[in-house]
């Protein structure tokens, strides 16, 4: 019984792609798309309880299940948001029935890819996984055809592919260092061995990995300066993609680092992990601060407001220590949840002003009240005002900061305030003013954007304890 | 005895990957560029199938036999019949002069070795030690081949060096599992990153492959 529910959060999706590139008719994929998600769901949910046994390819650890469960959840609430955001696309033209078989199929293969990247405990099969996410996601960012689209998935294309070949290398150096240790062969690759060994690995050969290995994920996860795929994937796909990228695959990729940098600090002749990752999350929030104020395309924006949020999610994990890792993990959470819901609005708002230069979207709150204070009030979530789930994930990064290295809080709370004012700068534009033409009603459903909100605005307000136990214990483990 | 021998002739065939990627590196011609890759992609073969055969372990004849038919034969035909097609089979293709790229590449192949033998000098497998300086020498080749290309061509054939590398890294490694699966998974990646350049011309979105054209979309930055 308990077996089955890590098979199926693998053989759901993976039979769900299968299905889905047979099925004709696009409002029927889009609704099997959103039963196959809701399935995946439940049995990612069902993993808090019952914990299956693992073996030398799958396992669930404590980790994991967190990561699971919100990718499974975002999945999910994001496959409701692209039926009605597909629907529309149809009608205008953008997408061909063809096409959008083929992008249910890739959606729901994306999915499998990210819970097998979760679930392996195998660092070449998770290497294989994470490869497997990136091309189903470059051939969704290419799928309306454009030359912008093609431009954007073919940059995306080459510098992923860079990174994933860069982390496999540091993949086969962890092999090489920890192969005199485990043995040869399969045990050589396998999480559960490889933690237990870390104490005896060679520390050079670890170090130099793990610089493979940051630089190579890292692209992935976009960190700055190897972020330069990400606002151009964000800007040109579909926006649901936009959504899955900015929401899951950031964070699948951040947690294989994770993963690499638990091992490194089983070792007491290694190099400390952290600081490397202190210095590129510093270097991102910054950088993507300042960008902030020059964007003109609305998810080009949010882009940027994501590479942001990976910049501070890596500096509290590089901080480490119990209170920084749980800061980091709601931080994580709580970005994942706010810029998903951004997303969803952001395409429904592209839809109805037909734009998605920001100039041409002034006064949503007039001509669309819903759409306009909803995005409104994501802005200020994603922002980090109070009452949302962010300021408190925030606060706690920056005083944990304080409270260890009062010169590392400096720069971050810089960062944060320059980001801030450009996200209120460009809101005021967006929702307020003058309203610009376009006026159609947009028929949207509204259900995934406000379950989003209602969920970042009850953790700002609420944070059921037993979360927080739980993530208090994850944080434990990261060390 | 027979150690030595097997040890010289992986090492001349590791040693022979190193010399004909810093031969590509100055191929100022699309075609010269991808014959000369053919060779190196039939040389890793010949080094995989060694590994295969003094490790004992025969599924790394599987790598050897795809990296031969994929990268030796169907790729570079692939690419030479792209070339053709496109009208560039003539077209010099530099970014940077000669001069600078082989030092750079000099000085890539030296920091390889300084890193490589120095943190693995503790010891250990040598055949594997030496191997992973000599990928990782490929593999900074490779990335440099990438930087230093202006055409969409150059920077694929940059990028499948570069894996050439990764392969003998992970054949290098005693022992290494899932080896096939990841060479599979990577040969799956450049399969598309060929269809990739093709399919751009059949649609005619572009009017070149150069690289730089695709920078004519810069983002917003106007």
């Amino acid at each position: 019984m308990s077996v089955d529910a890590l098979l199926a959060v693998l053989l759901i999706p993976a039979l769900a792609a299968a299905a889905l590139a047979l099925v004709p008719g696009y409002r029927v994929s889009a609704a099997l798309n959103v039963v196959a998600s809701a399935a995946t769901f439940v049995a990612a949910a069902s993993l808090f309880f019952t914990r299956p046994a693992g073996g030398l390819y799958l396992r669930v650890d404590d980790l994991s299940v967190v990561f699971i469960v919100l990718s499974a959840f975002v999945g999910l609430t994001t496959s409701v948001f692209s039926a009605s955001y597909i629907a529309h696309e149809v009608e205008i033209g953008r997408l061909t029935p063809a096409r959008l078989r083929f992008y249910h199929a890739m959606y729901q293969a994306l999915l499998f890819a990210m819970n097998l990247a979760l679930v392996a405990n195998n660092i070449g099969l998770m290497w294989v996984a994470i490869e497997l996410a990136t091309l189903t996601t470059v051939m969704m960012v290419a799928v309306y055809r454009t030359h912008e689209a093609i431009e954007a998935a073919w940059k995306y294309f080459i510098l992923a592919s860079v990174g994933i070949a860069l982390a496999l290398f540091g993949t086969i150096l962890v092999y090489v260092a920890a192969q005199p240790v485990v043995g040869a062969g399969l045990p050589g690759m396998v999480w559960t061995r490889l933690i237990v060994a870390a104490r005896r690995m060679d520390p050079a050969l670890l170090n130099l990995a793990f610089v493979f290995l940051l630089l190579g994920y890292g692209t992935k996860v976009g960190l700055a300066p190897l972020h330069a795929w990400l606002p151009d994937a964000h800007a040109e796909g579909p926006t649901p993609i936009s959504a899955v990228l900015s929401g899951l695959l950031l964070n699948v990729a951040l947690y294989a680092v994770l993963r690499f940098k638990m091992l490194l600090a089983a070792n007491p002749g290694a190099v400390a992990p952290g600081p490397l990752m202190i210095t590129m999350g510093l270097v991102s929030l910054i950088f993507a601060a300042f960008m902030l104020y020059r964007r003109r395309d609305i998810k080009r924006l949010f882009a940027y407001s994501s590479i942001e949020h990976m910049g501070i999610i890596a500096f509290a994990f590089g901080m480490g220590g119990p209170l920084a890792n749980f800061a980091g993990l709601l931080h994580m959470t709580m970005h994942s949840l706010t810029k998903s819901a951004i997303f969803f609005n952001v395409g429904h708002v592209a839809q109805v002003k037909g734009a998605q230069s920001i100039a041409d979207i002034r006064g949503l709150t007039v001509t669309h009240p819903v759409l306009g204070w909803t995005l409104a009030a994501s802005v200020m979530a994603i922002a980090g005002l109070p009452p949302f789930g962010i300021f408190t994930s925030e606060f706690l990064v920056v005083s944990s900061t304080f409270a260890r290295q009062p010169l590392l809080a400096v720069p971050l709370v810089f960062g944060l305030i320059i980001a801030f004012g450009a996200l209120l700068l460009r809101l005021q534009g967006l929702a307020f003013g003058e309203p610009s033409p376009g006026a159609a009603r947009a028929r949207a459903s509204y259900l995934p954007m406000f379950g989003h909100l209602a969920l970042v605005l009850t953790a700002g307000v609420f944070f059921p304890p037993l979360i927080t136990q739980w993530f208090q214990h994850v944080a434990r483990l990261l060390g | 005895m027979i150690d030595g021998l097997s040890f010289d002739i992986a090492h001349l065939l590791a040693g022979a990957l190193v010399l004909i990627s810093l031969l590509m590196l100055y191929q100022d011609r699309l075609t010269a560029l991808i014959n000369v890759f053919a060779a190196q992609a039939v040389t890793l073969a010949l080094s995989v199938a060694w590994q295969a055969c003094v490790q004992g372990a025969p599924h790394l004849y599987i790598t050897a036999a795809i990296t031969l038919a994929l990268k030796a034969i169907v790729i570079p035909l692939a690419l030479h019949r792209i070339i053709k097609i496109l009208g560039i089979h003539r077209e010099l293709d530099q970014a940077v002069g000669v001069g600078p790229t082989m030092l750079a590449g000099v000085a890539l192949v030296a920091l390889a070795l300084v890193v490589m033998l120095g943190v693995t000098s503790s010891g250990g497998d040598r055949i594997a030690r030496e191997d992973l300086a000599f990928a990782l020498s490929v593999v900074l080749l490779g990335l440099l081949m990438m930087v230093t290309r202006r055409n969409a061509v150059g920077l694929v054939v940059g990028f499948m060096s570069l894996e050439n590398g990764l392969v003998l890294a992970a054949t290098g490694a005693r022992g290494m599992p899932l080896v096939v699966e990841i060479s599979v998974a990577f040969s799956v990646l450049i399969a598309f990153i060929v269809i990739g350049v093709f399919l751009f011309r059949i649609r005619e979105r572009f009017e070149t492959v150069d690289v730089a054209a695709l920078d004519q979309f810069r983002g917003d930055r106007g």
